[in-house]
């Protein structure tokens, strides 16, 4: 069984993103980038079904600049197998992303794509869907649990209220939630021996797919600032606070 | 411009995150709604008494029983032959349904919107929320999911809608529905709290999150949240986590206990009107986004307030 996990390179989740005073976004010079947190999950989730549950190769994609194959190595460094680099200097939105994806499934056809539920840039939280909804593939969105067995996948999902069980026919597309599983870390000896996985490199061209933006992002602000308030000496105060606001009778 | 609006439901009423979506709707043109779901006759009869709301599209099959998105979406792309724009609420349902809808009819889709600024331009939060950008789209048809906080909720009488049955798409035979554990609680629902008490990783354990937060949130009449390092630790359930992953909230007032305030937390409750912090650490970033702050230890504290008011 075969697994593709993509993945994409975004500002480090503990780097306060700081909007470029000419509004037309978010700096992104000289500040730590990293693997979206999200798809780490997607990579180790990967390599717990290929250590227990029978698949035999894990494939991690990615679209970007030329840097995102730093974001493969680390994946290649945690046990994926080998990696794919699309490489395009100007941004991919999610549908054009959803588009590469299912050339690269009709190649490789593997039986599951685990993909991370959001990118934490832009906060989209669209491409597995969209994939999903171009193969005509069942899609199991923001999965806390996966049980892989021969033709099946059940996976349970974080839903508003509680959790959601849906079973899925292979090939089946999963999006995965924070709980999932904790991310490993990849020790040294693997990130050496990730310098020479396989790493090949193609262009949407390659594809023949048109990733020409639909979206124009006319200006980037940064949101209204909120100010500090007072601090209360201690719990009468408090109190009398949230009276005066008629919070508390 | 025509639009459709998913509603959603529990198979008796309409959630309130639907009423948000039908005034960002509205804001772009004539306001249709689709119901599908089995047995939602009396669904479909209060989704047309929302004011403002022209059709009323009824799907009424086992095959969209669970908002299967595989099952839901070629029935919106069958109406949205006839529609300009799709919206949803940025649920977790509405989530997973629109941007299979999108592929279906590529176009790229416009997540959490915040405001309609024309026809085809929107905001929308970027960054965890810590920028804001201005999107306009150059796809004819729109696929939108709007950020429920952002929008007034529309009235749910006064509307004059008309019932239309739809032929069902019938089931893709792709994914099937097996269960599910909803929590069932006497408290306000989250999204709709008019105030919220949230704990973080500083309660300690599942029982001390109970003892020292439960009270308080019944003496306020609140809803319970959680940071994202409470819930990984299984202190409170998955649903509670408030944040730029979890849930996006704006009560009256939010009351953060023993939560230190990272941008990823900050980013689902700081739109909040009146925000309360109790921490230990008084240069915790909350402070920085609190309009009330209690410095000291929260077991003390909390109690104390609760017994208090
Ligand atoms: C991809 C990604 C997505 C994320 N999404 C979310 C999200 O949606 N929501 C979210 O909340 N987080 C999210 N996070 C996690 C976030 O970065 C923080 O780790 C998390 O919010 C911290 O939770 P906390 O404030 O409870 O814990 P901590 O940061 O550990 O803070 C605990 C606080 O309690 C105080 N304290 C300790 N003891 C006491 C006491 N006795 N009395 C009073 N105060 C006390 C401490 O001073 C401290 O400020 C995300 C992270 C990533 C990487
Ligand atoms: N440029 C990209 N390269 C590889 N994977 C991506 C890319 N963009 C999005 N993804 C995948 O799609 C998921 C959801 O992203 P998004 O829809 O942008 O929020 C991510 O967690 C990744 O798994």
């Amino acid at each position: 069984m075969r697994v593709l996990v993509p993945v994409k390179r975004v500002l480090d989740y503990n780097v306060k993103p700081r909007v470029k005073a000419d509004g037309t976004g978010v700096d992104l010079a000289n500040v730590k980038m990293s693997m979206n947190p999200f798809d780490e999950i997607a990579v180790e989730e990967a390599i717990r079904l290929k250590e227990k549950a029978g698949v035999t190769e894990i494939v991690v994609v990615s679209i970007g600049e030329q840097k995102a194959q730093e974001t493969l190595r680390t994946a290649l460094a945690m046990g994926a197998d080998r990696a794919i680099l699309i490489v395009s200097e100007d941004k991919v939105e999610p549908l054009g992303v959803a588009k590469l994806l299912a050339k690269i499934v009709e190649e490789e056809k593997p039986d599951l794509v685990i993909l991370g539920k959001q990118a934490i840039d832009d906060d989209n939280n669209q491409t597995g869907q969209m994939l999903a909804g171009l193969l005509g593939r069942g899609q199991a969105t923001f999965a806390s649990k996966v049980e892989l067995s021969p033709g099946t996948v059940v996976v349970t999902r974080e839903v508003d209220g509680g959790a959601e069980t849906e079973s899925l026919p292979l090939p089946a597309i999963i999006t995965v939630d924070l709980r999932l599983n904790e991310p490993r870390y990849a020790s040294l000896p693997n990130i050496m021996k990730a310098k020479s996985k396989p790493l090949a490199q193609k262009t949407p061209a390659d594809y023949g797919v048109d990733v020409s933006p639909r979206l124009t992002t006319l200006k980037v602000v940064e949101p209204p600032k909120r100010s500090a308030g007072i601090k209360v000496a201690d719990v009468d105060e408090l109190v009398a606070k949230l009276k005066a606001m008629g919070v508390a009778k | 411009m025509k639009t459709l609006v998913w509603v959603e439901h529990d198979g008796a009423s309409v959630k309130d995150a639907t009423l948000s979506t039908v005034t960002a709707a509205a804001k772009l043109g004539e306001v249709h709604l689709l119901v599908a779901g089995q047995g939602v006759g009396a669904v479909a009869e209060a989704a047309a008494k929302i004011a403002g709301v022209g059709k009323v599209h009824v799907a009424d099959d086992a095959a969209y029983a669970h908002a299967l998105a595989e099952n839901v979406a070629p029935l919106v792309a069958k109406l949205m032959e006839t529609h300009d724009a799709f919206l949803v609420p940025a649920t977790t349902n509405g989530k997973n349904i629109a941007p299979r809808v999108a592929a279906l009819l590529d176009v790229m889709q416009i997540s959490d919107i915040l405001s309609v600024e024309s026809e085809d331009t929107f905001t929308r939060p970027i960054y965890a929320g810590n920028a804001i950008a201005t999107v306009q789209t150059k796809d004819a048809k729109k696929v939108i999911s709007v950020r429920g906080t952002a929008f007034e909720k529309a009235a749910t009488e006064g509307g004059t809608g008309t019932i239309e049955a739809v032929a069902s798409t019938g089931d893709a035979g792709v994914s099937t529905y097996v269960g599910s554990e909803i929590a069932k609680s006497e408290r306000p629902e989250l999204t709709s709290a008019k105030i919220i008490v949230s704990g973080g990783r500083a309660l300690g354990s599942s029982e001390q999150f109970h003892a020292v937060i439960d009270p308080l949130a019944d003496k306020l009449g609140a809803g319970v949240g959680a940071s994202r390092a409470a819930v990984d630790a299984g202190y409170a359930p998955n649903d509670y986590q408030v944040g730029q992953t979890g849930k996006i909230v704006a009560p009256e007032v939010y009351v953060a206990v023993g939560i230190s305030g990272a941008i990823q937390h900050l980013a689902g409750m700081k739109d909040s009107k009146t925000i309360i912090a109790i921490n230990k650490d008084e240069d915790a970033p909350i402070f920085q986004v609190a309009d009330l702050g209690l410095v000291g230890d929260l077991f003390k504290i909390v109690p104390e307030l609760t017994e208090k008011l």
